[in-house]
């Protein structure tokens, strides 16, 4: 079977090429094998917050500048990246996804009520201009009673910090008490599968306006909003005072939004999802991949004119180790990669981690190589790539979505 | 000794690969409906840490686990959650399954006991004193629609109409056909048989086919599945000696006999696991290497809305389908979102199930009624009775859908058949 464009993986990266492509009218396939990274997303989507050397980056498009070589924003060209950054927002709000940001980084609150830089946030996440901003000078922090996966007091402690006084509660509802029943899985997207329901979320109204005393700040996790953004707009307007949501523990709702709404808009498109499938190996003749083999389909193989390769880090397996070597386990390519194992890792957990800059050598184009040959119909884009820490630097999505669309191009210029 | 200690870690189905990421939560169609079900992970794998140290932490709950597998389509480190699931209720189970159970399971017994009486039996299903009966006694849901019995077995059928004129083609296939096509609906076999001797390629039965097994594996008849597992494997093996291909028309019996043979029930199947083909495969691959030809009717006009269920998901087969149906000029293919329509084979007859099956099935349901199809497209038999039972709209096998819009007189002479 022969498509125009194979994308092996299925996140951020994958999604944001295969919807470029799709609506271009080419006919694409994706590849995937199980959910991505994004499921874990915090609500916001970061560029640059802070340069390898540590300093903090306010205006990230004119950091980039002083990035080294390797990296992947610098590889496809600095006015590339500049260009594909500016489109973002329009590109994602094509596909249901509304997201607001400015050339300066914002700021958004973590799990711990931390202050962190992003670059664009979800419509669940409260940006601030500076980190000094505040909403309020009463917060009034709610979660649901049983619910493990959000911390008032950790985020107490950090607003209080700020001059911020705080107040915990927890709402008890017989309909959101149900779900206790089974505390293992009293998740997030549970409690907000539940929420979806106009009248679950009115009780839930009902019973912040009751706790609620002189406060002037709503505080409440990231637990509404499932299918579409329906549920977060309107406990904003009913409330009746600024609401901030916090992200809560995996699975995140935002980010499983987020990834369905893009499936979707790929499909709509005209694309094809294959989910729950693992790529085995391919056939590259001269210098190309012709086909490649899945663990569903055997030996029967997959044509395209072009592949790229976003299968994530080693989280989403697009990367592997084992005691001797840093390896791409899916297709066996070259990689950038200590040969020592003890300069792959600190020992301390929250150390900056080299092993996180590890990723598939490529050309300036994204071209990968194997065995020193460049492979010159495939791509790769995404965390993948070698050459971004995107952990200390805060790139992760935008390394992302920017090399994804700069792939997409490359193929559509053929 | 770096190989060795990491061989020792390695445990059935994927346990030790569980990162604890939660994702398979998230996506699990039960949990959305019900809070009764502990859930993938605390089936699956969290249990089974447990479980492992004591049987004492068995819990029996995890039978409302739907076996749809969309668990192991999401997750990301490749765990088989719904196979540790099932594994589990065999090795740690306490249950004894009720006779109703033995009834539900035993698709090939009671369609043998029914086909023949089939006018009587359906009359009898339909009565609304018999499902009253059938659901205070027995257990089984008074508002489900039982599925039609067929009064002549497809088997029956073949043997007297289709079997002598088989010998005439050079190249053969078995044929799996399973217990709905044998005693529900053996129009699908019909269809298929029909579209494959057009296409040049004659049919032959197993020389004994039995139960594929899913239906004992959902009610915790392990051993019965595991005796006519046998008896499918070593019919399969000897039908491809000659290096013939089994074919198949259900998803669920295909999935069943590829992977749930080996990963729950502990049957090597590696004999046969590459030769048994879903139809629809076997049929696009020899148009796609121009093995065969294929002629369609003009002024075919159809509107279908596709539904891939669940197996046919975990299989990645859908492809074959997409590509297949949308070759048919007139056809105009509108996918459905992906979601379970909550039967799961036998398990929404059962009372305790009923309410949360069509709970599981209704955002499939609104979204065939949004569309507005002609017909509903679906390779599942199970999938076909919850979906008629539920909306107004039929559901039609993609080999039937290509035998109706296919000119086979025509067809035939392009292949010389």
């Amino acid at each position: 079977m022969k498509f125009d464009t194979i994308i092996i993986g299925g996140g951020l990266s994958a999604l944001t090429c295969g919807i470029k492509l799709a609506k271009a009218g080419r006919d694409c396939l994706i590849i995937a094998s199980g959910e991505s990274a994004l499921s874990f997303n915090s609500g916001s989507f970061g560029l640059l917050s802070r340069l390898p050397d540590g300093t903090a980056v306010e205006e990230p498009l004119k950091a980039i500048e002083q990035l080294p070589s390797s990296h992947p924003y610098v590889k496809i060209g600095i006015d590339n990246t500049r260009r594909y950054a500016a489109s973002a927002k329009e590109f994602f709000a094509d596909c249901g996804i509304s997201l607001r940001g400015t050339e300066r980084n914002l700021w958004r609150y973590t799990s711990s009520g931390k202050m962190k830089r992003c670059w664009l946030a979800m419509e669940d996440t409260t940006a601030f201009v500076s980190r000094e901003d505040k909403v309020g000078d009463k917060a009034l922090i709610v979660t649901v009673k049983g619910f493990q996966d959000f911390f008032p007091g950790f985020v107490a402690e950090s607003l209080e910090k700020k001059g911020i006084s705080c107040r915990c509660e927890s709402i008890e509802l017989d309909e959101l008490d149900m779900l206790r029943s089974n505390a293992s899985e009293m998740r997030a997207t549970n409690i907000a599968l539940t929420m979806e329901k106009d009248k679950i979320r009115k009780s839930f109204v009902k019973e912040i306006s009751r706790i609620r005393q002189d406060e002037d700040m709503l505080i409440l996790p990231q637990i509404f909003g499932y299918e579409d953004t329906r549920a977060l707009e309107d406990i904003r307007k009913a409330v009746g005072m600024p609401v901030t949501f916090i992200s809560t523990l995996m699975p995140s709702v935002p980010g499983i939004r987020t990834q369905k709404m893009l499936k979707k808009a790929f499909e709509a498109a005209g694309g094809t999802l294959m989910m729950g499938d693992c790529v085995t190996g391919a056939v590259i003749e001269g210098g190309k991949i012709k086909s490649v083999l899945t663990s569903n389909l055997g030996s029967y193989g997959l044509e395209a004119d072009n592949f790229v390769l976003a299968t994530g880090s080693f989280f989403g397996k697009g990367l592997a180790s084992d005691f001797t070597k840093i390896y791409e386990p899916v297709l066996g390519l070259d990689v950038d990669a200590s040969e020592k194992r003890d300069e792959w890792y600190s020992s301390s957990f929250f150390d900056r981690q080299a092993f996180i800059g590890f990723g598939v050598k490529t050309d300036n184009d994204l071209h990968p190589s194997r065995d020193g040959e460049a492979i010159s119909n495939l791509y790769a884009a995404g965390s993948v790539l070698s050459g971004a820490e995107s952990l200390y630097e805060g790139s992760g999505a935008g390394v992302a979505i920017i090399t994804a669309m700069y792939a997409a191009d490359k193929i559509l210029e053929g | 000794m770096e190989t060795k200690m990491q061989e020792k870690n390695i445990s059935a189905n994927e346990l030790e690969q569980c990162v604890k990421c939660t994702v398979c939560t998230a996506y699990c169609p039960v949990l959305k409906v019900s809070v009764i079900y502990p859930g993938p992970k605390q089936s699956g794998p969290d249990g089974e840490r447990y479980r492992l140290k004591s049987s004492l932490f068995m819990d029996n709950n995890i039978k409302y686990c739907l076996n749809c597998k969309r668990c192991e389509v999401v997750c990301p480190s490749g765990v088989k959650i719904a196979d540790i699931i099932h594994s589990a209720r065999e090795t740690y189970g306490r249950q004894i399954p009720k006779v109703r159970d033995f009834i539900l399971a035993s698709t090939d017994l009671m369609g043998s006991v029914a086909s023949p009486f089939a006018p009587v039996v359906n009359a009898v299903t339909g009565l609304g004193a018999t499902k009253f009966v059938l659901d205070k006694v027995m257990a089984i849901d008074h508002r489900r629609t039982f599925p039609k019995y067929s009064g002549t077995k497809f088997e029956t059928w073949f043997r007297k109409e289709a079997a002598p004129v088989q010998g005439t083609f050079k190249k053969r296939v078995s044929y799996f056909h399973g217990c709905y096509v044998n005693y529900n609906y053996p129009q699908l076999g019909k269809d298929f048989v029909t579209l494959m001797n057009a296409l040049g390629v004659g049919v032959d039965l197993l020389e004994k086919e039995r139960c594929c097994g899913v239906a004992k594996i959902s009610s915790g008849m392990f051993d019965t599945a595991r005796k006519h597992a046998r008896i499918n494997i070593a019919s399969m093996e000897k039908a491809m000696s000659d290096g013939r291909k089994v074919l198949t028309t259900s998803t669920t019996c295909t999935l069943t006999m590829k992977d749930e043979y080996p990963d729950i029930l502990g049957l090597d199947n590696t004999s046969v696991k590459d030769g048994i083909v879903l139809a629809i495969r076997y049929i696009y691959e020899m148009l796609e290497k121009g093995e065969a030809k294929i002629a369609f009717k003009e002024g075919y006009r159809a509107r279908a809305a596709y539904h891939v269920p669940c197996h046919m998901e975990k299989m990645g087969l859908s492809i074959f389908t997409r590509k297949l149906l949308k070759m048919i000029p007139g056809m105009e293919l509108v996918s459905l979102d992906s979601n379970c329509c909550g039967i799961a084979g036998t398990y929404g007859f059962k009372k305790e199930n009923y309410a949360r099956s069509q709970a599981i099935g209704k955002a499939l349901f609104d979204n065939i009624n949004a569309v507005n199809p002609d017909f509903v497209a679906c390779e599942c038999e199970t999938c076909k009775w919850q979906i008629e039972m539920s909306t107004a709209y039929k559901v039609k096998n993609p080999v039937s859908i290509l035998a109706e819009a296919v000119d086979i007189e025509k067809t035939k002479k392009l292949n010389n058949a």
